[in-house]
């Protein structure tokens, strides 16, 4: 029995979030009434033409440049022909052959081992209308007829095409993931794919191990969510493998995942394919792109997601800590930065953002937005509980009373009375009453029960009141009893 | 010599349910246009690029700013089947 | 004399000295109309309401002393493949049959804010694809010089009713030769300028790197004044021009004095009728007389300019109409399914010209033909543009004649399409080119047919060409109207 090589490539779709429609002025919106944002460019009437959104251009050179990509001197537009209801034109305009970026990567983590991803292209489309199939199950197969809506009609689509250089599913899961988090911190779209503003398309193959030659790729599209993208893509494979293995034959065809059925599903197969014709379209005019408005952009790129995690590992953040805090929200995040710059310990600050910082925000159903706890507030609490002003348990306190916006930390700790006793003195005051009291409990400590500190401590820390730092309590008791 | 071309596929591909006898008169008169217009393919045309536009504009864009649609009942008032706001067509037979 | 055979420039100025209202202007063209519109069928709408309307506001206007130009309350009449909000834009196709745009084109705008007075929407070929205005869904337009013959086309509607006074004035679009042509075989004024000149947005789209819609008139300072109301930038048409539309009235009268003339070998021969060889050699006699320079120019690309553009426009139109599928206007001719819907509707709907042409163009983007038709045209496209381009550091404007021939008989040539396309030989290549070129009136032949020549210059160089065109309307000192324009008012 051979072993077999997945190869795997993934066609992303994201939908920009710019305030009008790529190539006409209607509002960029989602929900809302059907058909209520259109105009005669989105809805393909007679005589409408199209005009090219410069800020979508601008971001898309953004996506490119954060993913590594040559940016094309010059690149144009090109109609892409084809038939559809809800293309109102029957042409999509789109690129084909001199897209705005090309030849880029990205370096993804998958189970603690860095792949490098290549990016071959991406370019600028328009989306196209919405098909709402009435009939048993909403599904093309079995409609009666087709609603459509042109509300989404027109709104800019950037398509980005990687090289199949992904060899698992888990690895294609992790790539889109990674992905998602570049276009989220671009800000350039609100990539949900819940919400469609991000979709995902794998084009899948196997081939045996060793050999050079591709295998029959198949398209799979209707992956709504990446753990579904991550099985989908696995349950494909299985099945191409299952074939060949009892010797059919694959068709190159596009393959629907059904989530309920847990495998993807061949579609009514297409007449050829398809020739879309195309060309340049004479009603838009060439894009160049010049050095100078590349490196603007270049230079204005926010920290990207990989660099950061680099950033987090350099601060001495083990992995799964550098993961949980790159996937917090930017406002847990920059807590995090302003923390660090002021003094604070990495580890401890990243430990209370990803632990007690984010609890206590779900607990209170605080937005990340709204909170009232800052760097310097975070500074100053662990610096308490590193002098041991307060205790652990204490500082959890003081941060809710933080985030009620009762004061900074010492100010909670004082109004709550949660300072610590670290006056030695004090301490060794309670101890000499403690050990007077109670002559048996050092006899048995000399004689080997260490269990004993346990109870001695708790009556220092009764003496104290409870304020007594236990840490300190135990230090002091040990040396007395020695 | 005509040029022998599939009008079945093309008129497929532009989507046009012709007769037999429509098909077959139209490859016929294609076949004259083309063999006429195909003159063009022995000049020598290297070193010229396709003419993107007569005056070589380029870089004519809009701002990111919203225009008012239009007005969703004068729209629909065209549409020849329209439902709750939708245009409604028969079931497709291919996905895309 | 009726007010519907005033030129544009003179009822401007009998309208501001109250001689007559705009209302006297319409009724005189709406009386025309009446008169004639039977026999020539000029007009698939005539907005009888609106244009009313529109002419009472512009004397409303023009008495409280509002001005709102050279146009204001002018009759004219647009080809109906411009949208005008409202009013049916049928592009003269049964698959656009009783639409009604939601919106104006951006010259109909431009229009309206001068003040304009719609009269209505002329014929044309279906989506402007013909050279006749035979191509029509709903009848054929007559030449009103002898109606037993066509008026030229695409646009022959417009031309036919400016000839014979249903309008002032009009406008029609010119992908190949489609405002000139009709003009030059109706003995008017047909002017198509540099492309991007006059914003595209709201003309129904035929060939859109060569489209462009501009002014016919009786008179080349008409034409110039109907397009100085309608040109400039678009911000709604990215191929439109940015930069500042040309100024064209101070050279205007100059005359031909020291202009270089080209004169094209390769638009003479055979195929032109032996009056229009004549008219045209008088006319550069005269020039020259008058100080012009006549040069022999050859431009060998224009031997396959035909050829080219048939390879490009039919591409370009194929991807244009495809929006024509009865989903979301228009005609539907119902089908079990989406695709079966969209394939009668369109197989019903477009005339056979229109499909020809789909097909066409279908087949010369088609996978494996791509480079070698339409990719190599748009090379040679290029190359003409080039040969041009050098020629004019040698010329400053190029003169011909506008058609080979004068206007022909009805059903004489829609057997052929071949023949048919050979009407266009020479005004193809300012389509091409996206170069100026405009048509002038000159003279008639032995049965009173109306010949046409045409003046052709670089881009931008409209004030040269109408210049030129100035000089050879005052040389040619054509005032011949048909003798339907006799009609009594």
């Amino acid at each position: 029995m051979s072993t077999w090589e997945p190869v795997i490539g993934i066609e992303v779709h994201v939908e920009l979030r710019t305030i009008s429609k790529m190539f006409c002025g209607c509002p960029v919106s989602f929900g809302g009434e059907p058909n209520t944002a259109i105009c005669p460019t989105c809805l393909g009437l007679p005589g409408a033409l199209p005009v090219t959104n410069g800020t979508a251009i601008e971001w898309l050179a953004r996506i490119g440049l954060a993913l590594h990509c040559r940016i094309a001197p010059s690149s144009v537009f090109h109609r892409k022909n084809y038939f559809y209801a809800d293309l109102p034109k029957n042409y999509q305009i789109s690129q084909f052959d001199l897209p705005v970026c090309t030849d880029g990567w990205l370096e993804v983590t998958v189970d603690g081992e860095e792949i490098r991803v290549g990016i071959e292209r991406a370019h600028m489309e328009e989306d196209t209308g919405k098909s709402l199939h009435q009939g048993l199950g909403g599904r093309i197969h079995s409609a009666t007829s087709t609603l459509l809506d042109f509300n989404r009609s027109g709104v800019p689509l950037v398509e980005i095409v990687s090289r199949p250089d992904l060899r698992s599913a888990a690895q294609a899961r992790a790539y889109a993931q990674d992905l998602r988090a570049v276009v989220a911190e671009l800000g350039v779209s609100d990539a949900r794919m819940e919400e469609g503003s991000i979709r995902f398309d794998a084009n899948v193959s196997v081939r045996p191990t060793g050999q050079e030659e591709f295998g029959t790729k198949v398209e799979i599209k209707n992956m709504n969510s990446f753990r579904s993208l991550e099985r989908a893509i696995a349950s494909e494979i299985e099945r191409q493998i299952a074939v060949l293995e009892t010797g059919g034959v694959l068709t190159q065809e596009t393959r629907h995942w059904d989530e309920e059925a847990g495998a993807t599903q061949g579609m009514r197969s297409k007449e050829g394919s398809s020739d879309y014709r195309y060309f340049t379209d004479p009603d838009l005019t060439p894009m160049v792109m010049a050095p100078a408005t590349i490196d603007r952009l270049k230079a204005d790129l926010p920290e990207l997601p990989a660099d950061r995690r680099g950033r987090y590992s350099h601060l001495g953040l083990e992995s799964h800590l550098v993961n949980v805090l790159s996937s917090s929200e930017s406002g847990l995040r920059r807590v995090f930065d302003d923390a660090v710059a002021l003094g604070a310990d990495p580890v401890m600050a990243a430990n209370w953002i990803t632990g007690e910082v984010t609890a206590a925000l779900r607990r209170t159903e605080t937005a990340t937005d709204d909170m009232l706890f800052t760097g310097p507030d975070l500074t100053g609490l662990l610096k308490m509980v590193s002098e041991g002003a307060v205790s652990s348990s204490a500082a959890k306190e003081v941060l809710t009373g933080v985030m009620a916006g009762e004061g900074t930390p010492a100010a909670v700790a004082q109004a709550r009375d949660l300072i610590q006793v670290s006056d030695e003195g004090q301490i060794n005051a309670a101890v000499d009453e403690v050990l007077g009291a109670n002559p048996d409990a050092i006899v048995r400590f000399r004689g080997g029960e260490e269990k004993v500190i346990g109870f001695l401590v708790g009556q220092v820390m009764k003496a104290t009141g409870g304020k007594a730092d236990p840490k300190l309590v135990n230090s002091l008791l040990r040396q007395a009893l020695s | 010599m005509p040029i022998e071309i599939d009008i079945v596929h093309v008129a497929r591909l532009a989507r046009l349910a012709l007769t037999p006898e429509e098909l077959e008169r139209y490859r016929t008169q294609l076949g004259v246009i083309l063999d006429h217009a195909a003159r063009v393919q022995a000049v020598d045309t290297t070193g010229f690029a396709p003419t993107a536009h007569p005056l070589g504009l380029t870089n004519t864009f809009r701002t990111d700013e919203v225009r008012s649609p239009l007005d969703r009942e004068e729209v629909l008032s065209q549409g020849p089947l329209v439902r709750d706001g939708y245009f409604e067509v028969p079931p497709a037979l291919e996905g895309t | 004399m009726s007010l519907a055979d005033l030129t544009i420039v003179e009822a401007g100025v009998r309208l501001r000295s109250g001689e007559a209202s705009s209302v006297d202007l319409l009724n005189a063209v709406i009386e025309r109309a009446s008169f004639t519109e039977a026999q020539l069928h000029c007009y698939l709408t005539i907005d009888h309401e609106g244009a009313r309307r529109a002419a009472e506001t512009a004397d409303r206007e023009m008495a409280a002393g509002t001005d709102r130009g050279l146009l204001h309350g002018i009759p004219l009449a647009l080809k109906d493949n411009f949208c005008t909000r409202g009013l049916a834009t049928t592009c003269s196709s049964q698959i656009l049959a009783g639409y009604v745009p939601p919106y104006d084109a951006t010259v109909v705008s431009r229009l309206r804010s001068g003040g304009v007075v719609i009269v209505g929407k002329t014929n044309l070929d279906e989506f402007a694809m013909g050279s006749s205005t035979e191509n029509s869904a709903f009848g054929p337009t007559r030449n009103p010089w002898d109606p037993e013959r066509v008026p030229g086309g695409s646009s022959g509607g417009s031309a036919a009713a400016v000839a014979v006074g249903s309008a002032l004035g009009g406008f029609g679009s010119d992908t190949g030769g489609s405002i000139r042509q009709p003009a030059s075989l109706c003995g008017v004024v047909g002017f198509k300028p540099t492309y991007g000149l006059v914003s595209r947005y709201g003309l129904v789209a035929f060939a859109s790197s060569l489209d462009q819609i501009g002014p016919l008139a009786r008179t080349v300072e008409d034409a110039l004044t109907l397009f100085e109301a309608v040109a400039g930038h678009d911000p709604l048409d990215a191929t439109s021009f940015p930069g500042e539309v040309p100024e064209m009235r101070a050279g205007f009268e100059a005359g031909p004095r020291g202009i270089r003339v080209g004169v094209v070998k390769q638009l003479s021969g055979d195929g032109y009728e032996q009056p229009v060889a004549a008219a045209m050699s008088q006319m550069l006699d005269r020039l020259t007389n008058d100080g012009a320079e006549i040069v022999e120019v050859s431009l060998p690309t224009f031997d396959l300019a035909l050829s080219c553009y048939y390879l490009i426009a039919p591409a370009e139109a194929s991807a244009n109409l495809a929006r024509f599928d009865g989903v979301r206007y228009g005609l539907r001719v119902e089908g079990e399914t989406v695709e079966e819907m969209m394939a009668r509707t369109r197989a019903e709907g477009f005339g056979p010209e229109v499909i020809r042409r789909i097909l066409l163009g279908t087949y010369s983007l088609s996978a494996g033909y791509y480079d070698a038709f339409y990719g190599q045209a748009n090379r040679l496209r290029t190359k003409l543009i080039q040969e041009l381009d050098d020629i004019h550091r040698r010329v400053d404007v190029l003169i011909s004649p506008t058609s080979p021939t004068v206007a022909f008989e009805l059903g004489a040539r829609t057997q052929d399409p071949l023949a048919m396309y050979l009407s266009d030989v020479c005004t193809i290549p300012a389509d091409l080119a996206g170069t100026p070129a405009i048509s002038v009136p000159v003279g008639l032949d032995e049965r009173g047919l109306p010949i046409g020549l045409q003046v052709m210059a670089p881009p931008l160089g409209e004030p040269i060409m109408f210049r030129m065109a100035r000089a050879v309307e005052e040389r040619a000192g054509f005032g011949a109207r048909p003798s339907m324009a006799g009609t009594p008012s």
